[in-house]
């Protein structure tokens, strides 16, 4: 059971979360009906606009308030309750978020920072946009003190004992987190902030968008890594099997810390000032994350197949049927990872260099990443929610919203592979992505978009009435659901396991490791970004 | 460690086929220099474009038999020239900058791309071995008239 107090704690985070979905999902249907030209937005609103607040509200607001509200849970349920110093802390982090929240959407609906989520300089936003945002980090900071605080009193208390997996995984996703939000943190610290507030002049832009690629690239694993965690964990426990190797589990959460951060110039493969043979060593690093995403898809194919044979499936695939396929904790998760292995390859294709060239700033990437993220994180996320929501509130799940909860996450799946095939398909033929409207006069090229945009819409449209249906079991099982006891699922490891290396949990091994890895990648071209910079750039606002 | 021997075998075989593609992309990148990601290193001051070559004059310029340098400045919300006409065959040399924000430079439906940031030249060099009637756009959000940004490009 998950302490009350720590409950509360985690029901803040996921109705931030929820709201945050709702209004993004909103927006993001409206981009679609506009997009393929269906309805116009009123006067008071731009597209550039509700884009800026789609893509903050669904992949910054949405993911991190989830991801904290599920850490919090999974550290109190495997660690015991939060010490008193953890829960204030996790408090203090959950206002200051809440706060940098509501002032970066007051911004954006003020239209003063109609900059879109990236914020790409020398596309000034008013300063107060930059600091919502750092506000926002820093209270992330205080958030992940009370999670790693959490786990370091109790590796004291249990000497030389492994520690839960999950919270484990936890303070590694964690690490992840604070290494790649320095980027961020310097650029919004020492460029954006004194220059919007008109302390300087110019921005170094090569040296933004570098800062700014250090931790967008590793921010998408650490949507990912919480998702990781429900399946490795809490999903073999639904399926009544256990965890392939405690171990190797490990070992892949560590290894996506090294390969994650060091590759951020993947992003800026078509960019000048950057010389080539630095982009190709980033690639290369890139390319590393695969082996655990191996590790992780053999594994997790592993448990089900010995959980579906133990439960008497013969033959190659007869183990398959046996799967509880109508337990929504069960499924959601599933489909998110059938979703990942296309979602992977596409990813392996933007990242590989000169092939990058075909889709890069395509509407392709918007697709990519409506898999990995909007797909796979989120339908994970919401198979996670059916019992932890009421598992912290008191109640019970009902057959009927799980069933319901198939549903849901039948019609999001749908409505992802409508929309974003359309996308894949389309930006192969170069319909470019963050675009208000394509048809550029009705150009022979950009008219054989126009089924494509129909497709997006109506895939949309299919997203949100899921997203509706999600909404709406989501209140019932916080408020309305019979009350009871809901279990939150945590696996074991499998007894034939061997004991784990004591070298997997030494974290100044890791972070070391990591740092070098950094330094390798970066030092060098950072330093030639300040040496020979470009001339630097005034703020302009367009829009 | 104890690692499960079929995922031994699993993850060889992943190293292996990532080796391989890895090799493949590193090997064409670096002999042929068409193939190689723009990332030119010029810098240049976005305030003096204008009078700064080779962006005093832009537009196209023939250099070589059937080779021709095209020279384009990006500003929200366009592209000059706005209108260019070349051979077909032509192989052409693109030289790209930015006097505002970030732009893209995307002639679609080929392997023309590239990121045109202020401060910096950019460039790449592409042949056109069909006819027909190109369409440049932006595909970097620049502004609010950002889907009105496009050129045109005649193949003839």
């Amino acid at each position: 059971m998950v302490h009350q107090l720590d409950s509360r704690l985690s029901m803040a985070h996921f109705y931030v979360a929820f709201a945050a979905i709702f209004v993004g999902g909103l927006f993001g249907l409206l981009q679609a009906l506009v997009r393929s030209e269906m309805i116009t937005l009123p006067p008071s609103m731009n597209y550039y606009q509700i884009l800026t607040a789609h893509g903050i509200l669904m992949a910054i607001v949405f993911t991190t308030f989830f991801i904290f509200g599920f850490m919090y849970a999974s550290v109190a349920r495997t660690t015991g309750s939060l010490s008193n110093m953890a829960r204030k802390s996790g408090w203090i982090g959950f206002i200051i978020m809440t706060v940098g929240v509501i002032l970066t959407v007051v911004m954006i609906l003020a239209n003063e920072a109609t900059v879109l989520y990236t914020f790409y300089a020398p596309l000034q936003a008013n300063p107060l946009f930059y600091i919502a945002l750092a506000l926002i980090i820093i209270g992330t900071y205080f958030a992940s003190f009370a999670i790693i605080k959490q786990y370091a009193d109790w590796r004291k208390a249990n000497p030389g004992q492994r520690s839960p997996l999950i919270a484990f995984m936890a303070v590694a996703t964690l690490v992840l987190w604070l290494i790649a939000t320095i980027g961020v943190v310097i650029a919004v610290v020492f460029q954006f902030i004194p220059w919007s507030l008109g302390w300087v002049d110019e921005i170094n832009v090569v040296l933004s968008r570098t800062l700014f690629w250090y931790f967008g690239h590793p921010l998408v694993y650490f949507w990912l890594l919480p998702a990781y965690m429900a399946w490795y964990v809490i999903v073999p426990k639904v399926i009544k099997g256990k965890i392939f190797s405690d171990s190797l589990a490990r070992l892949a959460f560590l290894l996506f810390i090294l390969f994650s951060i060091p590759v951020g110039f993947h992003h800026q493969l078509l960019e000048s000032g950057i010389s080539h043979g630095w982009k190709f060593l980033q690639v290369v690093l890139t390319f590393a994350v695969i082996v655990p995403s191996l590790m992780t898809a053999f594994a997790l194919f592993a448990t089900f197949e010995i959980s579906g044979r133990a439960r008497g499936g013969r033959g190659l695939f007869g183990w398959f049927k046996k799967l509880p396929w109508r337990d929504v904790r069960f499924f959601a998760p599933f489909a998110g990872m059938v979703i990942f292995i296309p979602a992977g390859a596409g990813g392996i294709i933007n990242a590989s260099n000169q092939m990058n060239q075909v889709i890069h700033n395509t509407i392709w990437v918007t697709g990519h990443f409506h898999l990995t993220v909007g797909a796979t994180v989120a339908i994970t996320f919401f198979g996670i929610s059916y019992w932890l929501i009421p598992h912290l509130k008191g109640r019970v799940m009902t057959e009927r919203v799980n069933d319901l909860g198939i549903y849901q996450t039948v019609i999001w799946v749908f409505g992802m592979l409508i929309m974003s095939g359309a996308m894949h398909f389309s930006g192969l033929l170069g319909n470019p992505r963050r675009t208000q409207v394509t048809s550029y006069n009705g150009h022979e090229v950009a008219s054989q978009w126009g089924a494509y945009e129909v497709g997006m819409a109506v895939g949309g449209s299919f997203l949100f009435i899921s997203l509706i249906l999600y909404i709406i079991l989501m209140i019932n099982l916080s408020f309305f659901a019979p009350k009871g006891n809901e279990e939150f699922p945590i696996a074991e490891a499998s007894e034939n396991a061997q004991e784990t290396p004591k070298i997997l949990e030494n974290w100044k091994v890791w972070i070391g490791i990591a740092f070098a890895l950094i330094l390798f990648a970066y030092t060098i071209p950072i330093m030639d970004m300040i040496q020979h910079s470009p001339p630097g750039s005034k703020g302009f606002k367009f829009w | 460690m104890h690692i499960h021997k079929f995922e031994k075998i699993w993850l060889i075989l992943g190293t292996v086929t990532l080796v391989a593609f890895l090799s493949t992309i590193g090997i064409q990148a670096f002999t042929s220099p068409d193939h190689a990601p723009p990332s030119d290193l010029t810098t240049i001051e976005p305030e003096e474009v204008e009078t700064t070559a080779p962006f005093d004059e832009p537009g196209l310029k023939k250099v070589g038999e059937n080779e021709y340098e095209l020279v384009m400045i990006l500003q929200s919300f366009g592209f000059t020239p706005g209108e260019v006409e070349i051979p077909q065959g032509a192989k052409v040399k693109f030289i790209v900058t930015s006097i505002d924000v970030v732009h893209g430079f995307e002639v679609a439906g080929t392997n023309i791309n590239m990121m045109v940031t202020p401060g910096h030249i950019n460039s790449m060099t592409y042949t056109f071995d069909e006819k027909g009637s190109f369409l440049i756009l932006c595909n970097e959000y620049c502004g609010i008239g950002h889907h009105y940004m496009s050129a045109e490009l005649e193949v003839k």
